[in-house]
C-alpha cells in the first residue's frame, strides 16, 4: 500500500520491479509499520488504558492525600459532570469562538497570499514566513506580551477608555474577551496554512469559466472557492479547534484569565497538581476527549470530507 | 526472508533498511510481551500506603550531592557562581550540584512522588520545600532521619523552630530560610498606605487587589484579621475566612490570586495592594525603583519556612548533613541571608550580619528582633483529612465554582 505511492513516479526501471506480488509487497509495508505502533503502543495506548483506569478509582480508607485505589466507581463521572458542567461548557463555547474568529480573520490572509500573491513568488513566500514568524518566538512570551499589553495601566486599556470603548474601571486582563483574543491570536497560523494550502491549488480557470458563464463574482465565490477550499477549511478548524478546547494557558490566571475564566484544562491541571484528585483529573480528561471525538465526527461527517477521519 | 531486491535505488535502499531490522517470530512475541508488561506497569502506578524503607548511605565513596531549591535562594557573584557554595566544596571535596528545580511546591511534589513512594532516587539528595510539604513527605515516610552527630551547628536553630508540631526536635529537617506574608501596596499611587487586611477591600481598590495562590498564607491573613489563632484553629475559623475570600473574588475585589509571579501585576501596576512575601519586595524595590511598602498587618502574619529534607531514596545523606551543618555556620548564614533577603534560622547570624553591614543586620524583614517576631504566626500543620477539604474548598475559588 505504502509503495503504491512510490510506484507511480516515473522513476525508470520501475517496471521492472513492478512485478504482481502485492501480497509480499504489503508484508513489508506492514514491517515498516511496527514502529509507528510500537509508538503508539507505547506513548498512547498505554498511557490511556491507565488514564482509563484511574478514572475509575477510588480514595483509599482513611488513606492520605493522593492515595486511591483499583476500583470501578463510575460516579467520579457523574461528580466531576455535576461540579465542573459550567467550565465543560465554557471551554467549548471559548474554543468554538475561537476557531470562528481566527477563520474569519485568516481565510482572507489565506485567499491574498494564496490566490493574489501567485505572481509574486517571492513576496508569496515572505508573507508565509511571517504568518510562520510568531512560532520563533515561545508561545508562553507571546502570551504574556499581551497580558502586558492588555495592563490595566497599558496605552491600550488608556486609549479605549478615553475613546469611550471600555467604561472607567473596566479591564481587558482576566476577562473572557482577552482570553478568547488569546486563543484567537494563538492559533491563527494554524488555520491559515490549511486553507493556503488549499487555496494555492486553486485552478482559475474555474472562475474565469464562471465568469464567462455570466455568474457574478460572490456566486462564484460561494459556489466554487468555498467548496474547493473546504478540506482546507476543515482541516484548520480541526487544528484550532481541539488545542483550543484543551488549552489551559491563555485562561491560566497566570495569563490571559482569572478566576471567572477558568476552562476545563485549567481544572484538571489543578485537581492533577494540586488537589492529587487523580480520578477527577482523569476523568475529566476522559470526558473532554470524548466530547472533542463527538463533535469532530459530527463536524467531519457533516461537512463531507470524511477522507480525513 | 531472501528475496530479489527490488531495483528502484530509492525502495532498495527502504527494503534493505527494513530487513536489517526484521524482527523474527520469537522477536516479535518477545515485544509483545513487553508491550502487555508496560500495558500492566501503567495500570499499577504506585497506590498502596505501606512507607518505603532509605536507601543506603554511600558517602564515603561518593564525594558528590545534588542540592534542589528555589529560584533566587542562594547568594550569587557578577558572573552567576555561589560563593558561599564554592568555599563549602573546596573545604569538604565534595561536588554540589545546585539545582533550582523547586518553583511551586505541589507541581515538584507531583513530580517526584511516584519515586518517592518507591523509595526511588528523585535526583536530589536534599531539598528545601516549604514546611506543610515538609510535614506530608514526614506523614507519608518519604524522608530519611538526619544524624545530629553530623550536624554540631544545628545547635545554632533558633529555639522558636525547633521543636514543630510535624517534627518533634527536628529529627527529619532543618530550616534552610523563612519569610513572613503581609500586605504591600504602591506608595506612589496609595500614598495613605495600608494598615490592615480589611484595608485590602475599599472601595477604591476594586479590582486592583492580588492575592496569594498560598493557601495558608492568603486565608491565615484574613483569619488574623478575624480575630482567629491560626495556630490553633477549627474548622469553622477556617471557613469563616474562606467566605470572606469567596466574597472578595466573587465582587471582582481581588483580581489577581497568583503564586510567584504575582510580582509582575505588581511591576505593571496592574496590582495596587496585595499580600506579598516579605523578601520580594526588597527586591522588587532594588530593581524598579523604590515604589513598593510591606508591612505586617495590625492583627499580624504569617512566618512559612522553607526546610531542607533528605529525600528517602537518596544515597548521600551524610553529604546533606554536611551541607547543612556549613549553612548552619552564623557567618554563613548571614552572608546568605545579606543575598537573598530572607529570615534566616540561625542564632548568631544577626551578630555576624552586625560586622559586615550595620545598616542591614537592623532590617526587621531579614533579622527580626522579639517584637517582631511576635506578631507573626505559623499556620499549624493540617491533618490529610484537613489538608484534602480545605485544599478542596479554596481551589474551587480559584475555578470559580
Amino acid at each position: 500500500m505504502a509503495f503504491g505511492a512510490f510506484l507511480q513516479a516515473p522513476a525508470p526501471g520501475v517496471a521492472a520491479a513492478a512485478d504482481p506480488a502485492p501480497r509480499r509487497r504489503s508484508k513489508v509495508a506492514l514491517l515498516l509499520l511496527l514502529p509507528g505502533v510500537l509508538y503508539l503502543a507505547v506513548f498512547f495506548l498505554a498511557p490511556l488504558v491507565s488514564l482509563v483506569m484511574t478514572s475509575f478509582q477510588e480514595p483509599v480508607e482513611f488513606g492520605d492525600i493522593g492515595q486511591y485505589q483499583t476500583a470501578f466507581r463510575w460516579e467520579n463521572y457523574l461528580a466531576v459532570v455535576e461540579t465542573y458542567a459550567p467550565h465543560i461548557f465554557r471551554s467549548f463555547s471559548y474554543a468554538a469562538l475561537a476557531t470562528a474568529l481566527a477563520l474569519v480573520f485568516s481565510y482572507p490572509l489565506a485567499y491574498f497570499i494564496g490566490v493574489k500573491l501567485r505572481q509574486a513568488p517571492f513576496l508569496q513566500s515572505l508573507a508565509l514566513v511571517l504568518v510562520v514568524a510568531p512560532f520563533f518566538i515561545s508561545f508562553l512570551l507571546r502570551t504574556l506580551a499581551w497580558k502586558q499589553m492588555f495592563a490595566d495601566e497599558g496605552w491600550l486599556v488608556g486609549a479605549l477608555q478615553t475613546v469611550q470603548l471600555l467604561p472607567d474601571g473596566a479591564h481587558l486582563t482576566g476577562t473572557p474577551f482577552s482570553v478568547v483574543f488569546g486563543l484567537t491570536y494563538n492559533f491563527i497560523p494554524f488555520m491559515t496554512l490549511p486553507i493556503y494550502a488549499s487555496l494555492e491549488r486553486l485552478d482559475l480557470r474555474y472562475l474565469e469559466a464562471a465568469d464567462d458563464l455570466y455568474a457574478k463574482r460572490s456566486t462564484a465565490f460561494w459556489r466554487i472557492t468555498i467548496p474547493l477550499s473546504l478540506p482546507g477549511i476543515v482541516s484548520g478548524t480541526l487544528l484550532t479547534f481541539i488545542p483550543a478546547a484543551g488549552d489551559y494557558i491563555n485562561a491560566s490566571r497566570d495569563f490571559l484569565g482569572s478566576t471567572e475564566t477558568a476552562m476545563v484544562g485549567n481544572v484538571i491541571e489543578a485537581n492533577f497538581l494540586v488537589l492529587q484528585n487523580y480520578p477527577a483529573a482523569a476523568s475529566l480528561s476522559i470526558l473532554l476527549m470524548a466530547a472533542i471525538l463527538v463533535l469532530v465526527s459530527a463536524y467531519v461527517v457533516r461537512s463531507g470530507t470524511k477522507d480525513l477521519l | 526472508m531472501t528475496r530479489d531486491l527490488p531495483a528502484d535505488p530509492l525502495i532498495r535502499q527502504l527494503v534493505l533498511q527494513a530487513r536489517r531490522s526484521a524482527l523474527s517470530r520469537r522477536q516479535m512475541l518477545q515485544g509483545a510481551g513487553i508491550g502487555a508488561a508496560a500495558l500492566a506497569l501503567a495500570a499499577c502506578a504506585p497506590q498502596g500506603s505501606s512507607k518505603p524503607t532509605p536507601a543506603e548511605d554511600n558517602s564515603d565513596e561518593d564525594k558528590t550531592l545534588n542540592w534542589a531549591n528555589w529560584p533566587a535562594y542562594l547568594d550569587e557573584d557578577e558572573e552567576g557562581n555561589h560563593p558561599t557554595l564554592d568555599r563549602f566544596m573546596a573545604e569538604t571535596g565534595i561536588e554540589v550540584n545546585y539545582l533550582v528545580d523547586v518553583d511551586d511546591n505541589n507541581s515538584y511534589y507531583g513530580k517526584v512522588k511516584d519515586q518517592l513512594a518507591l523509595g526511588q532516587d528523585i535526583g536530589a539528595d536534599t531539598v528545601c520545600l516549604t514546611e506543610w510539604m515538609v510535614a506530608r513527605l514526614i506523614r507519608l515516610g518519604y524522608v530519611q532521619e538526619l544524624d545530629e552527630a553530623n550536624i554540631p551547628n544545628k545547635a545554632n536553630l533558633t529555639p522558636s523552630l525547633a521543636d514543630p508540631d510535624f517534627d518533634p526536635g527536628r529529627a527529619m529537617s532543618l530550616p534552610w530560610q523563612g519569610g513572613f506574608a503581609g500586605i504591600c501596596w504602591n506608595k506612589e499611587r496609595l500614598p495613605n498606605g495600608l494598615r490592615t487586611v480589611e484595608d485590602l477591600w475599599g472601595s477604591d481598590l476594586k479590582g486592583r487587589v492580588g492575592v496569594l495562590s498560598e493557601m495558608r498564607d492568603t486565608i491565615g491573613l484574613i483569619m488574623l484579621e478575624q480575630g482567629a489563632d491560626i495556630t490553633d484553629f477549627g474548622e469553622s475559623e477556617f471557613t469563616a475566612a474562606l467566605d470572606v475570600f469567596r466574597e472578595q473574588v466573587e465582587s471582582g475585589q481581588i483580581r489577581n490570586v497568583k503564586g510567584n509571579s504575582y510580582l509582575e501585576d505588581l511591576a505593571n501596576e496592574d496590582t495596587l495592594a496585595a499580600i506579598c512575601w516579605s523578601g520580594d519586595i526588597t527586591v522588587l524595590n532594588a530593581e524598579s525603583g523604590d515604589k513598593w511598602e510591606f508591612i505586617i498587618p495590625e492583627a499580624g502574619g504569617t512566618f512559612w519556612n522553607d526546610t531542607f529534607v533528605v529525600p528517602i531514596g537518596s544515597s548521600r545523606k551524610t553529604n546533606a548533613e554536611k551541607l547543612m551543618n556549613y549553612y548552619y555556620d552564623p557567618a554563613v548564614a548571614a552572608e546568605v541571608a545579606a543575598w537573598v533577603n530572607y529570615v534566616t534560622p540561625v542564632e548568631g547570624a544577626y551578630e555576624a550580619a552586625l560586622e559586615i553591614d550595620p545598616e542591614l543586620a537592623e532590617n526587621q524583614l531579614i533579622f527580626p528582633n522579639e517584637e517582631t517576631l511576635s506578631t507573626v504566626h505559623v499556620f499549624r500543620t493540617l491533618t490529610s483529612q484537613e489538608e484534602q477539604t480545605f485544599g478542596a474548598e479554596f481551589q474551587s475559588v480559584l475555578l470559580g465554582v
